[in-house]
């Protein structure tokens, strides 16, 4: 089984190492020799709803538009949706190919540009891809493959109830006849495509790659080699690069600058100002002053020797020490509710026992280990550009904006990601990169950001306080619940001064909580943005998890009795919620009717992260366990977390296990590297990870000052516990994003069983030590 | 002039000397598999072999490597089947994949210099590489599997 077919929107380009693009090539692919199933047709634009249907542009299931064939056999089906490690490419081989019944040693992958007319939505974000279009990909999978079987019909003159179709070839079943799929595709391409009702899925039993974990990542071989083509891997012979300053502050503006010294610099070519964003901010570029030179080392250095003078604007004095106290005095005073159920006030007004507690979590950076970049290029009028990014079309209509251009006058090609964890759905970089092409009179040029850049001029994790109030009764069993969660919102990019959570942020575990306690209020309170705020991996779901996470372990120690139990004993006894019914109008953008919120689901993962770890074990001195469980993206996950506390406070955590229930599994393979992968991003922000702002600054420069997790602190022992869940007509959850949530208040959680010591700030670096 | 041998081709340079590897690998030479991540010698995403031993490329300037041999990724293995190039493939290691290279090239040089490397050598060799993703379980598995240590998983049958 080799997959050196290497990867990309460029298939015919990318075999040579530094590759030299080629345009004249492209149009090679799909024709060369008789590959014909990858006509574009435009399909029948979906109705607004739930899941991909509520998304823009809806979603396309053609076999032309996802499915090629060519003679000599090759199948090459096109992904629309982005890598950036979570295994999309894998994924998506793996559906159509096994409704197919092609031979998967013949499968490749093309990626596909941005256009969502033709593919449907594209946007790579919400660990919805495999939930939402897993039976799209299905259909168009199924229908080539009908198209196939009916060509072998008419030229065998036999029906094609007689013919069955395995590892691109067909059968037929009573002459003993076979034609290849590369023999059939041309006379396939030429029949209709079956009506969607007509199609025929594959009974789940005859499955051969969906749901078995045995097929390894379709990029391992250009991955392993250095072939593998990320956002800055493009190159063209006379390129351009360019590095960008930008205002340290969010908001601020060049008052002056001179650029003499810097265009002193041996190959430094154009010095030019990029315009300040009007506001909203949006994904527009921020601005600044761009060096752009012939190698990337001449840019960064002529950057160097710019001398800007900079009006901070009006987030100089952003101060988030300060803004927390500001954010903590928000969380003691009412706020906007939005979600009342029973008598809160009327409980705490009698109630003997209350117990409360305030948890802050700081700004995150994404830090994706490839920093943003992006090549662009304009001919006669054509602006094509070759970037990593989450959300090809609005990196493609961004760039048109900016361009004055229509968006038939830009094309994006994605790459591979390297990493993207939310901030690669805002393509700033990309019009950045066009921009300075248009400087550049159409040249190439290749626009960088360094990790300063990233950490500098991020789309931040929001910064929250999370206080909860609770009554308990005599058994220690919480009789009324205030949640008040205070967290400038992602809004305040789209809307300038939002400042309350949107249905998505509240609907990331805070409204949508699904205890077994009479009398719940959530409350959001107000919280200006004083920066950019944007999507990072499971989003609101991180602040509210480990607030309501660690605090249901407070009561339980409150009320003498074990964690887990407790915890079980609050989430109630097994039974299905509609989401509506609780205030959560998102609910992921799922219908509620196929997606109710189970307790069943969320008891078993808790139960089965727990006993994997061996709950209740005997701990020696200084080590114990902790257990979390949350719901997030139509997805049950649970963490249960082994932690020793040295006696000078330092932590290991030799052991972690997780627990997911996602529903039917395509690629259990990938989820459970997933699992692996958000373990070490929770605790990387669990123990050390953090942004701080001075003057509107960001205090952290690069991985020195903001320290996520290495090999030698993450867990020797990551065990991942898949719940199985067999029936392939069962909708599906998100696999990318929910296994980070628990992570930090399992780890809080052991830590507080280790030494008695509670925890309600992240990071917590020295805070045992001191 | 500055010569080297990269990936055993003679080259020259008359640049900027203070050019760092990485962009001389990158934007003169092409070979794009070594990857910039922070410039600053904090994430081994750039780990190249030069005269046998890792080094990060992103703060080693050209002048440094004058007569020296260089190896990247496109030279550990003439057919990409380096032991760690087959145990990253074997247990699908990587996600995004970007990192991937600096922790291969990384792991090569801490199997040439310890061939069945402990728990410890392996942390001590590898905790300047970072992997965002999290791939660090299957990094220390790939790199005992590439050691012998440990058997390679079973293919499935497809």
């Amino acid at each position: 089984m080799t997959h050196d077919h290497s990867y990309s929107g460029m298939t015919a380009d990318t075999s040579d190492v530094g590759q030299i693009v080629n345009l004249s090539r492209r149009s090679l692919l799909g024709g060369a020799g008789a590959l014909v199933l990858a006509v574009a047709l435009p399909n029948v634009a979906q109705a607004a709803g739930f899941g991909a249907d509520g998304m823009p542009h809806g979603w396309q299931d053609s076999p032309k538009i996802f499915v090629a064939i060519a003679e000599d056999g090759a199948v090459t089906i096109t992904c629309h949706r982005s890598d950036m490690g979570q295994g999309v490419r894998t994924s998506w081989a793996i559906i159509i190919a096994d409704e197919l019944e092609a031979d998967w040693a013949k499968v490749h992958v093309r990626q596909a540009e941005a256009d969502e007319l033709k593919y449907g939505n594209q946007d790579t974000d919400g660990s919805r891809s495999t939930r939402q279009f897993f039976m799209h990909m299905r259909h168009a999978g199924a229908a080539a493959r009908m198209m196939l079987i009916q060509a072998a019909a008419k030229q065998w003159g036999v029906p094609a109830s007689e013919i069955t179709a395995l590892n691109s070839v067909v059968t037929h079943t009573k002459s003993g006849k076979t034609l290849s799929y590369g023999a059939l595709a041309k006379a396939a391409s030429d029949l209709p495509i079956p009506a969607r009702e007509t199609v025929a899925l594959k009974d789940q039993k005859d499955f051969r790659y969906i749901g078995k974990g045995k097929i390894g990542i379709i990029d391992n071989v250009p991955i392993t080699t250095g072939k593998a083509i990320y956002a800055a891997d493009t190159r063209f012979e006379g390129m351009f690069y360019a590095v960008i300053a930008r205002s340290p502050v969010f908001g601020g503006t060049v008052k002056s600058f001179d650029a003499a010294e810097a265009l002193k610099v041996p190959g430094v070519v154009k010095v030019i100002q990029i315009a300040a964003p009007s506001a909203p901010v949006m994904f527009q570029p921020l601005g600044g002053i761009a060096v752009i030179a012939k190698s990337t080392w001449a840019a960064m250095k002529g950057r160097e020797k710019l001398a800007i003078t900079w009006d901070d604007g009006p987030n100089a004095k952003y101060d988030s020490a300060v803004y927390r106290a500001e954010l903590e005095a928000s969380a003691r005073k009412p706020g906007k509710v939005v979600r009342a159920q029973g008598d809160v006030d009327g409980v705490f007004a009698k109630a003997k026992n209350k117990i409360t507690a305030e948890y802050y979590i700081p700004h995150l950076v994404q830090a994706p280990m490839e920093p943003m970049a992006a090549v662009a290029r304009i001919v006669d009028g054509n602006c094509e550009i070759w970037t990593s990014v989450q959300a090809p079309q609005a990196a493609r209509t961004n760039t048109a904006k900016a361009l004055g251009v229509g968006e038939d006058k830009v094309r994006v090609n994605v790459t591979l990601l390297g990493g993207g964890f939310g901030r690669k759905s805002k393509p700033d970089y990309v019009v950045e990169a066009a921009l300075c092409s248009k400087v550049m009179d159409g040249k190439p040029v290749k626009l960088q950001w360094t990790r300063e850049d990233d950490i500098h001029h991020g789309f931040y994790h929001t910064v929250s306080v999370e206080r909860i109030e609770a009554t308990v009764d005599d058994k220690g069993m919480p009789t009324a619940w205030l949640h008040r969660s205070v967290a400038p919102t992602i809004g305040s990019i789209f809307v300038a001064g939002a400042e309350n959570e949107l249905p998505f942020e509240l609907g990331m575990g805070l409204v949508n909580t699904p205890f077994a306690i009479p009398n719940m209020r959530m409350e959001n309170p107000a919280a200006p943005a004083h920066v950019r705020i944007g999507w990072f991996r499971s989003v609101s779901n991180i602040p509210h998890a480990f607030a309501i996470q660690s605090f249901v372990a407070e009561l339980a120690h409150a009320a003498g009795r074990d964690p887990k139990d407790y915890l079980l004993d609050v989430i109630g006894p097994a039974r299905q919620i509609d989401p509506t019914s609780i205030g959560d109008v998102w609910n992921h953008g799922e219908d509620p009717k196929l997606y109710p919120i189970d307790t069943g689901r969320l008891r078993k993962v808790i139960e089965t992260a727990a006993d994997g770890i061996g709950w209740g074990r005997k701990m020696p001195k200084g080590s114990g366990l902790g257990v979390a469980g949350h719901y997030s993206f139509v997805t049950y996950t649970a963490v249960a977390v082994e932690v020793a506390v040295d006696d000078k406070g330092a932590i290991t955590i030799p052991r972690v296990d997780i627990a997911i229930d996602c529903g039917p599994q395509v690629n259990p393979e990938r989820i459970r590297s997933q699992m692996e992968g958000a373990v070490v991003m929770g605790m990387g922000l669990a123990l050390t990870a953090e942004i701080t702002f001075k003057d509107g600054k960001a205090q952290q420069n690069n991985f020195d000052g903001y320290e996520i997790t290495r090999i030698d602190a993450a867990p020797k022992a990551i065990h991942v516990h898949l719940i199985p869940n067999p029936d392939y007509a069962h909708v599906l959850g998100g696999v990318g994003e929910p296994g980070v949530p628990p992570v930090a208040p399992a780890i809080i959680n052991a830590i507080f069983a280790a030494t008695g010591r509670r925890i309600r700030q992240l990071p917590i670096r020295n805070q045992l030590s001191a | 002039m500055i010569k080297t041998t990269v990936n055993g081709d003679m080259r020259s340079f008359d640049g900027d000397p203070e050019t760092p590897l990485l962009w001389y690998l990158r934007d003169e030479l092409g070979l794009t598999g070594t990857k910039f991540g922070c410039g600053a010698a904090l994430c081994g995403a750039c780990t190249i072999h030069l005269g046998g031993q890792a080094v990060r490329a992103c703060i080693t300037p050209v002048s440094s490597a004058d007569g020296q041999q260089i190896t990247t990724i496109e030279g550990l293995s003439p057919d990409g089947n380096h032991p760690v190039q087959v145990a990253w493939r074997d247990l699908n290691v990587a996600q995004c994949g970007y990192c991937q290279v600096g922790q291969m090239m990384q792991a090569a040089s801490l199997l040439k210099d310890s061939p069945k490397p402990t728990d410890d050598d392996i942390n001590n060799a590898m905790s300047g590489n970072i992997c965002r993703c999290g791939t660090y379980p299957r990094i220390r598995a790939a790199i005992k599997q590439a050691a012998g240590m440990t058997a390679a998983p079973e293919k499935g049958a497809l």
